[in-house]
């Protein structure tokens, strides 16, 4: 056990050192790596905020219930239990129809209309406070509208659902092009381990023919991939919060004419890790495809 | 210790380089393989460490048929072997110190154990004070005694060498077959193929004489 993890390291080590010995192919190959994951790696980024931003402004979004005319006064009370019943004692609110005159009468614009009315037209209603995501909030719309003596269902937050959608689509575009990238990724280990393999033919060959086995030769390669992948994905992560602080610059400009102090936010901690884990994962599945494929072709005669 | 019966080794395209070869040798035995180039000699050394496969008939090696080996065995079967090839396979990326190394990197040993083992081999083929060196700086009979020092840091029962004295001037030559010689005298088995049959006279060891991949009796 220990002389396997010995090997293990030493192999790692020795991998550390052959890329440091080649600064410049190492950069480049790391930047190739690095560049290709910063794009879907920012848009995540923006996504992200952009989602906790909806999340805050969702926050709460009303319901408004009106009341059909010839609901009487024991059908309202029936109402407002059940309503009490589904949602919680606080999150329902009663407006009978003369508070509602009352309080449009105190606007001074209409004032003046309202004066002019012989009856009152308003419908009696009830004012919901629900929460959850937007899913949720249109299944609970549609179990209202069904609802006795309900006439109309006002959701005062629809352009939050059609956010949402946009969001989702942002979300879709962003997993479409983590797909690509990741096979981009793992195409440009296949092609530096192909190198690295040919660059390596007489030792591999040499190993072989001495008695190395196939899992010692091949182990240098799949770390190599590994550590290619995880340094490009420590490059991206870096771009993408050059990127951020830059853009938070002009951001904070445009928030404070609003008077807001939004900024965008980074990865915490445990996706810095995922990206990290996954780009190491494409790395080493590249050089699993790239050693596979090569390896055997330098069999030795 | 090595067994071959009935062999027979036909190339694809049916060049065949080997006939119904049966001999054996035993422990503690040298051996030279004769015979003019194209003989057969280098397809007989490549077959006992499984580098080339018999076409048919058996190949046994400490008692395992190498011929039917799986491959996850044969790199075990290889550490057990030193080959000193004709073409050598030095690597000239590294010091003569690390291409002995080599071998170690694979059985597990621990640096201390395998750094000593690398430089006892050096002392033994007189190159120690050149470990440092790559081989490319290295003369032709220098390479070839690193060749042999990278075939027994594994302290192998059994030493095979493939023209081990083609590219060598007479002096040089000698020298590589005292080593075998020396090698021979603590109990490894040896079996070098060569052409020049100058360097068997005086040492009266055993014979195996190819032609066109038979043996001449």
């Amino acid at each position: 056990m220990n002389t396997l993890l010995f090997q293990h390291w030493q192999t790692f080590s020795l991998t550390l050192a052959r890329l440091a010995g080649n600064p410049i192919a190492t950069l480049l190959n790391v930047m190739v790596i690095g560049v290709a994951l910063t794009l879907p790696l920012g848009g995540y980024m923006l996504l992200q905020n952009l989602g906790d931003v909806t999340r805050q402004v969702t926050g709460n979004p009303q319901i408004s219930l009106f009341l059909a005319p010839s609901a009487g006064k024991a059908e309202i009370a029936a109402l407002e239990a059940r309503l009490k019943r589904m949602l919680g004692e606080r999150a329902v609110r009663f407006i009978s129809r003369e508070q509602a005159l009352e309080g449009l009468k105190r606007s001074e614009q209409l004032a003046d209309v309202i004066a002019a009315l012989q009856s009152n037209p308003l419908p009696d209603a009830f004012v919901l406070e629900t929460g959850g995501s937007a899913a949720e909030i249109s299944r609970l719309e549609s179990e209202l509208r069904a609802l006795p003596n309900v006439t109309h269902v006002q959701l005062d937050s629809e352009w939050l659902s059609r956010l949402e959608s946009l969001l989702a689509l942002g979300r879709t575009a962003v997993s479409i092009l983590v797909a690509l990238l990741a096979f981009g990724l793992a195409a440009v280990t296949f092609n530096t381990i192909r190198l690295q393999i040919l660059t390596q033919k007489d030792e591999i060959e040499v190993s072989q023919l001495i008695g190395a086995t196939d899992v010692f030769v091949r182990r240098p390669f799949f770390y190599l991939g590994l550590v290619l992948g995880v340094f490009g994905a420590m490059v991206a992560l870096a771009i993408v919060y050059l990127c951020m602080l830059i853009l938070n610059r002009s951001i904070l400009e445009v928030a404070q004419q609003y008077g807001s102090d939004f900024r965008l936010g980074f990865f915490g901690l445990a996706d810095c890790l995922a990206v990290l884990v996954f780009a190491a994962m494409l790395g080493w599945l590249g050089a699993y495809m790239s050693v596979s494929r090569h390896l055997g072709v330098i069999e030795p005669r | 210790m090595i067994s071959f019966s009935q062999v027979c080794k036909r190339y694809r395209g049916g060049h065949e380089a080997l006939a119904e070869l049966s001999f054996s040798v035993e422990p503690g035995e040298l051996v030279f393989i004769t015979g003019r180039s194209g003989a057969g000699k280098s397809t007989l050394l490549k077959l006992i460490p499984a580098i080339e496969r018999p076409t048919s008939g058996t190949v046994l090696v400490n008692g395992q048929n190498v011929g039917s080996m799986r491959r996850p065995a044969v790199p075990y079967l290889r550490r057990n072997l030193g080959f000193v090839f004709q073409d050598q396979k030095l690597l000239y990326d590294r010091s003569a110190f690390a291409n002995v190394m080599l071998p170690l990197a694979f059985t597990g040993h621990a640096h201390k154990d395998a750094a000593r083992r690398a430089r006892a081999a050096l002392d033994k083929v007189g190159l120690l004070a050149r470990e440092k060196a790559n081989p490319i700086t290295l003369s032709g009979g220098e390479q070839q005694r690193l060749c042999i020092a990278r075939a027994v840091v594994n302290r192998p029962n059994i030493l095979l060498a493939d023209e081990p004295t083609a590219n060598l001037d007479t002096d040089s030559a000698a020298e590589v077959m005292q080593m075998f010689r020396s090698f021979n005298q603590v109990g490894v088995t040896v079996l070098i193929a060569t052409h020049d049959e100058t360097l068997v006279q005086g040492l009266n060891p055993r014979l195996l004489t190819l032609k066109l991949g038979r043996l001449v009796p």
